[in-house]
């Protein structure tokens, strides 16, 4: 593996808008040197050549959970839309999402 | 020699009659009023629901029954535990006035043990950081010396039980989070098992790094509460179902026949004072009969750069959640995804920022396999390289932290040199598995040094009584001037 190139103020604007968030410009040069310097110091994992090792993504793999296909109760309606910003007819209520009018 | 187990006691206390838990919770929130305003290890005090479990227990006692092995203990919890109806904060502005609509599992079991839960501990914003300074809070001081940190990210747990606040509390270990802190602030603090202690309930930092585990004042605590809270959970799909193991029975065991090694890569990089006391550590297992040898497994040392790009790359999706849509923070806008986009904005801090940021980079097209994928492949040569270790060696023996406690804010504008100081505890999480922390007297500075047990999966019995091995020869430490006050 090769060591990707330094990342720049453009990747973090992207990755931002990608994560949504918003920066200041003085985020992101700050971002942008500490982001680097994380990274450079990534470069010893990035270079070498781990061709043929296999991935783990976990360390304790454990597959097909299964739980008796029973009628359990769930989070209470109304307990759980309780917590929510703004609520209508038992539905969490949001912004337009389109471009239609609200 | 049998460990001490102060809390065990209390219980015991608690069940005969001889004390009750209402006088004992009275004792703790006593000690929190008159020291939290100089520690500031806790979010929130829960007094009265507090006032009600113990009342509970009490009457429980009075009936004749038993309320379990943790019978009117005080214990704190760390602000990523679910508590139903409590606010759980995370130590973010984006959780602000959240109340959870469940307990987490570990709430659930400490209550059927009789514990009393007495509040929620100030933590690093979402578990990222080492030193409880990214709390959007304020952070926490370590009792020792109110001018350094107590580590982090379960800061506020540690300084909880070092300041005498509560015997025992709880805290979550993605890549050091609960060992640091205990080392840092003189107490004991575990990571068990990958898989051994529901997550359920646990607010997600990292997934497959996350996992529950026990402070305590002694390593005989931490084993009472560890046997409490583990076991297989069905609401937790990586749970382990198996059978957990049991610590408390195998304390007082010795070490007899058990080959440890001294991890040399933990040692390149700590300091000479806290690398005088692993091996102080290691004498003291020779001479209770423990066969001593050096040990190294080189892939650990690039453990911290795999840490800094699979937790990133899992915390930029889990964090996802946080869209102001059904619980916390919300900045209305004109449409939904400058909702999204004023919402995470506002309620993030910079360490969060920065990390998802980090994890969105890496695992984005182009460089997911440059960085992402690597760090996966590293996973599994540490993995590799801890199992050639262990054919030798029962348990592993190293610093774990580098250094004692830093000055606050020494490290809070250089993310890297605060991301060095999880280089000794990061390498059990990549692997899954459990680590002890165990104070073993001061640094040159007076302040606590830990020394750090690691084994393989499952091992936790064998960490546990070596563990008290290690507490039984380590050098006096004076305890905390803060704590002494609060206690006369």
């Amino acid at each position: 593996m090769t060591t990707p190139e330094r990342i720049t103020r453009a990747d973090v604007a992207h990755v931002a808008n990608l994560a949504r968030l918003e920066l200041t410009d003085e985020e992101l040069d700050l971002f942008t040197g500490q982001l680097a310097q994380v990274l450079e110091h990534a470069a010893d994992v990035a270079s070498l050549d781990l061709a043929g090792v296999k991935p783990t993504a976990h360390a304790m793999a454990v597959t097909n959970v299964l739980r008796p296909d029973e009628v359990r109760p769930c989070l209470d309606r109304d307990e759980v839309l309780g917590q929510a910003p703004s609520v209508e007819d038992h539905r969490f209520r949001v912004p337009r999402i389109l471009g239609e009018a609200p | 020699m049998s460990a001490p187990r102060p809390s065990a006691y209390l219980a015991n206390a608690v069940r005969s009659g001889g004390r009750s838990a209402v006088e004992v919770l009275e004792e703790s929130l006593a000690a929190i009023d008159a020291g939290d305003g100089e520690v500031h290890a806790f979010n929130l005090v829960m007094a009265d629901e507090a006032r009600a479990q113990a009342v509970a227990v009490d009457r429980t006692v009075a009936n004749g029954e038993d309320p379990g092995p943790l019978a009117g203990v005080p214990v704190a919890l760390k602000d990523n535990l679910c508590t139903r109806g409590v606010p759980t904060t995370c130590s973010s502005r984006i959780l602000e006035g959240w109340r959870p609509p469940y307990d987490a599992t570990v709430v659930t079991r400490l209550q059927r043990a009789g514990a009393v839960v007495v509040g929620k501990t100030n933590m690093d914003e979402f578990a990222m950081g080492s030193s409880t300074e990214t709390s959007a809070f304020g952070p926490t001081r370590n009792p020792h010396h109110t001018g350094r940190v107590p580590g982090g990210s379960s800061g506020g747990s540690a300084a909880a039980v070092a300041a005498g606040f509560v015997p025992l509390a709880l805290g979550s270990d993605t890549g050091g989070s609960i060992r640091q802190p205990a080392a840092l602030c003189g107490v004991v603090g575990m990571k068990p098992t990958y898989g051994t202690v529901s997550r359920y309930g646990l607010v997600a930092f990292a997934s497959s790094l996350d996992q529950i585990g026990p402070f305590a004042a002694t390593v005989a605590d931490a084993a009472l509460l560890f046997d409490v809270i583990g076991g297989h959970d069905p609401a937790d799909s990586t749970s382990l179902n198996r059978p957990t193991p049991r610590v408390l029975s195998v304390l007082d065991d010795g070490v007899a026949g058990l080959t440890v090694g001294v991890l040399a890569e933990l040692l390149d990089g700590a300091d000479p004072d806290v690398v005088a006391r692993v091996r102080q550590a290691a004498d003291a297992l020779a001479a209770a009969g423990a066969r001593v040898e050096e040990a190294s497994v080189p892939e650990v040392v690039l453990g911290l750069s795999a840490y800094y790009l699979i937790a990133p790359g899992e915390a930029s999706s889990n964090l996802a959640r946080y869209d102001g849509v059904r619980y916390g923070l919300r900045r209305d806008a004109e449409d939904t995804v400058a909702m999204n986009t004023a919402t995470r904005s506002a309620g993030f801090g910079a360490e969060v920022k920065r990390r998802i940021m980090l994890g969105t980079y890496v695992l984005s097209a182009g460089y997911m396999d440059a960085y992402y994928n690597q760090a996966l492949r590293v996973r599994t040569r540490i993995i590799e390289g801890f199992d050639t270790a262990y054919r030798r060696c029962d348990v592993l023996l190293g610093p774990t932290a580098p250094t004692t406690a830093f000055a606050l804010g020494a490290k809070t504008g250089d993310p890297l040199s605060m991301y060095l100081s999880d280089v000794c505890t990061i390498p059990s999480n990549l692997a899954g598995h459990p680590a002890i922390s165990v104070p073993f007297g001061p640094g040159d500075d007076g302040l606590p040094v830990g020394v750090q047990l690691l084994g393989p999966s499952l091992s936790e019995g064998t960490l546990f009584k070596v563990a008290a091995v290690v507490e039984a020869a380590a050098p006096t430490l004076a305890p905390p001037r803060l704590s002494q006050e609060v206690r006369a």
